[in-house]
């Protein structure tokens, strides 16, 4: 007997959706704007080879990229309340987006900023510059423009990445469709909607990031 | 009977008019250099001679085969006509040797040992045959160009079509390349040059081609074209060259 | 019941086992997979290009999460009875099949035009053209990212726990609920992974260089 699809049970859920939507958007913004700016830091520790930062960067950055997400998240949501760090579930996944966005963050932005030619600098260095005014406007800016569109892939993949929040109840898109699908049972339908809506919002996601790249970084500097 | 015969030749990229109109047809034997400003549409025309580029209008016909905008049976031409180009293109995970014999296996279908002869022979005939498993990387830019003529001609081609195969080179390695070129014009190849060497063309060419945007300006015995230009346009060409 | 740290880990080197064989069979048959549209995505018919392109798009701009839901319950809409083990195969060999196929596509495409113009100006079609020419010298430059995917793949083979199969994380996730130790348990489970990952990344780095080194 051949499957009925029926979409009109999920779409008739369509506002959890949405709302599910927006929230994975919400954890994406912050995760994205903590973990860059982490991913700055670090990169700039690496680069300038700052002991003992350094080193402390180097072992959190292959921690984190030989790790999956899910088990940082499961370490950070399970295993820190062990010690007494308890957190919300959106507490938790946050946190987990951040430490694991910027540690890909160090290692893109580090790329990008060794990819400066050394001329900049000393032309910087024989204005007087400091060193922190050097890296702000002569290396950070030209190193972000260089790099955008692999941080921009990067933090799509975090995006996509927050889809195993749902397993710590997280509320965000994926959990939305996990409870709509075990009310109406119609799992394929469901899922398969949802996972339009998040090839929606990775389109959408990567064209801002591009435009945002062109006018914020691009453009000036 | 041409060897190679081009009519009302057009071609457009996108909107832009590149060739307007070409006529030309060249014997057997014959060595043609066809010279002209960048942009002018030498080396578009010099392409579609072997289905490199596509043709909007117009027909070319080599030794009986027709290529026209609709149609072209692109592996029998090609076997027809061979090409060398600016860049070399030597296959870089192949020995040079192994760079002459593939074309004929694959193509010509000619078993292992007897390509491996043959190639040796066109290795021979150019100079590096003492080269034969050397890698392209450890040849300078005129020997590496004079594999890639070894290459050609491994196919056994009625045509040869230059595409400007002395730019890339160093001075001093323009000759041996030349030499090697010289010497196919002496036994009978058909050779079709886009160059900027004008010397070479006054002293090898039988036909002068002079392009200018995208027409055939002016055509005639390089040696008498080179004293006498007939337009204008020539006349400035080659005191900006000369 | 009483775990001794012996049996977790002994457990938990089950779980690594299979999170090991998963990988093996996704990369290899995702490498297939790729490679056949790999060839799509860059021939001349453009049905075959448009719906490559379709199907890598889809798979890089989804989460693999989604990916696994659909392959599971979308096998069991034809009536078979699907398990977790053939969920997770088949969901993460089309997952690599994508981005393998992408990272190919770039090796390719990263091969001087020049190279192709020569191989076709000797008659030879475009069968032989990719076969003797472009695709050897292809392999040379996507040894690199191809190891460094198997990472990903990898790490990939985590978010099947979620459908129940007994991997690492799985037998992890079983173990902090027996044994109220999530903070040793989960560090042991990020300890396996490190251990199966961190020499594959230090091989692909090597690789590249050696690669950039020979120019």
């Amino acid at each position: 007997m051949a499957y009925q699809f029926d979409f009109s049970a999920v779409l008739a859920q369509g506002d959890l959706l949405l709302k599910g939507a927006l929230f994975t958007l919400e954890l994406t913004l912050i995760g994205t704007l903590l973990g860059v700016a982490l991913g700055i830091v670090g990169a700039g520790v690496r680069a300038w080879n700052l002991r003992p930062f350094n080193w402390l960067f180097a072992v959190y950055v292959e921690l984190i990229r030989n790790t999956p997400f899910i088990v940082q998240l499961f370490f950070i949501f399970f295993g820190l309340p062990a010690l007494g760090l308890r957190m919300s579930e959106w507490e938790a996944a946050v946190l987990a987006m951040v430490i694991n966005l910027g540690a890909y963050s160090t290692e893109i932005i580090r790329a990008g900023i060794q990819a400066i030619p050394r001329g900049q600098l000393e032309a910087a260095a024989a204005l007087a510059m400091s060193r922190f005014e050097s890296f702000r406007h002569v290396i950070l800016r030209p190193a972000l423009a260089k790099v955008w569109p692999a941080l921009s892939s990067q933090i799509v993949i975090v995006m996509l990445g927050s889809a195993v929040c749902s397993q710590i109840a997280t509320e965000e898109l994926s959990f939305a469709a996990n409870f709509i699908q075990s009310r109406n049972f119609r799992a394929f339908e469901t899922y398969l909607l949802t996972t339009l809506v998040y090839l929606l919002m990775a389109i959408g996601v990567r064209q801002s990031l591009n435009l945002l790249g062109r006018r914020l970084i691009m453009r000036r500097g | 009977m041409p060897l190679v015969r081009v009519s009302a030749l057009h071609k457009y990229y996108g909107d832009n008019h590149v060739l307007k109109g070409v006529d030309l047809s060249i014997e057997q034997g014959e060595v043609v250099a066809i010279i002209g400003r960048s942009g002018s549409g030498k080396s578009t025309l010099l392409r579609t001679l072997n289905g490199l580029e596509s043709i909007n209008d117009g027909v070319i016909e080599v030794d009986g085969e027709y290529l026209d905008a609709a149609r072209a049976d692109l592996r029998s031409l090609r076997q027809k006509v061979g090409m060398i180009f600016q860049q070399f293109n030597l296959f870089p995970h192949l020995s040079i040797g192994e760079n002459v014999m593939l074309a004929p296996q694959l193509v010509k279908k000619t078993p292992r040992a007897e390509a491996r002869q043959l190639a040796q022979r066109m290795l021979d005939r150019v100079g590096l045959g003492d080269r034969f498993d050397a890698f392209p990387d450890q040849l300078s830019g005129g020997q590496q160009q004079r594999v890639a003529i070894a290459r050609a001609l491994a196919m056994s081609p009625k045509v040869l079509l230059c595409d400007e195969i002395t730019s890339a080179l160093d001075p001093e390695l323009v000759n041996e390349v030349l030499a090697v070129v010289r010497e196919l014009a002496r036994e009978g190849m058909t050779l079709v040059m886009v160059t900027h060497e004008m010397r070479f063309a006054r002293e090898v060419g039988d036909k002068l081609v002079f392009m200018h945007q995208g027409k055939v300006h002016e055509m005639g015995d390089p040696k008498v074209l080179f004293d006498a230009p007939q337009t204008p346009e020539l006349a400035n060409f080659i005191g900006s060259v000369a | 019941m009483d775990f001794t740290l012996w049996d977790i880990v002994r457990n938990l080197l089950t779980g690594l086992q299979w999170t090991l064989l998963l990988s093996l069979v996704a990369f290899l048959c995702g490498g297939l997979v790729g490679l056949a549209m790999l060839v799509a995505r860059i021939s001349d018919n453009t049905t075959l290009r448009v719906v490559s392109r379709g199907y890598i798009e889809l798979f890089q701009g989804t989460p693999l999460l989604m990916q696994l839901f659909m392959v599971f319950f979308g096998i069991a809409l034809f009536g078979i009875d699907v398990s977790a083990w053939m969920a997770a195969a088949v969901a993460l060999t089309l997952f690599t099949s994508a981005f393998l196929a992408e990272i190919w596509r770039g090796c390719v495409e990263s091969i001087p035009r020049g190279q192709w113009e020569a191989s076709s100006s000797l008659a030879l079609n475009r069968y032989e053209q990719l076969r003797f020419v472009i695709l050897p010298q292809a392999l040379r430059i996507a040894v690199a990212p191809t190891v460094g995917f198997s990472v990903q793949v990898v790490k990939g083979t985590a978010v099947t726990s979620i459908i129940g199969f007994t991997e690492l994380t799985k037998t992890g996730g079983m173990l902090a609920n027996a044994t109220f130790e999530p903070f040793l348990i989960y560090g042991l489970v990020a300890l396996g992974y490190f251990i199966l990952c961190f020499p594959l990344s230090l091989g692909a780095r090597y690789l590249e260089r050696r690669l950039h080194a020979a120019g």
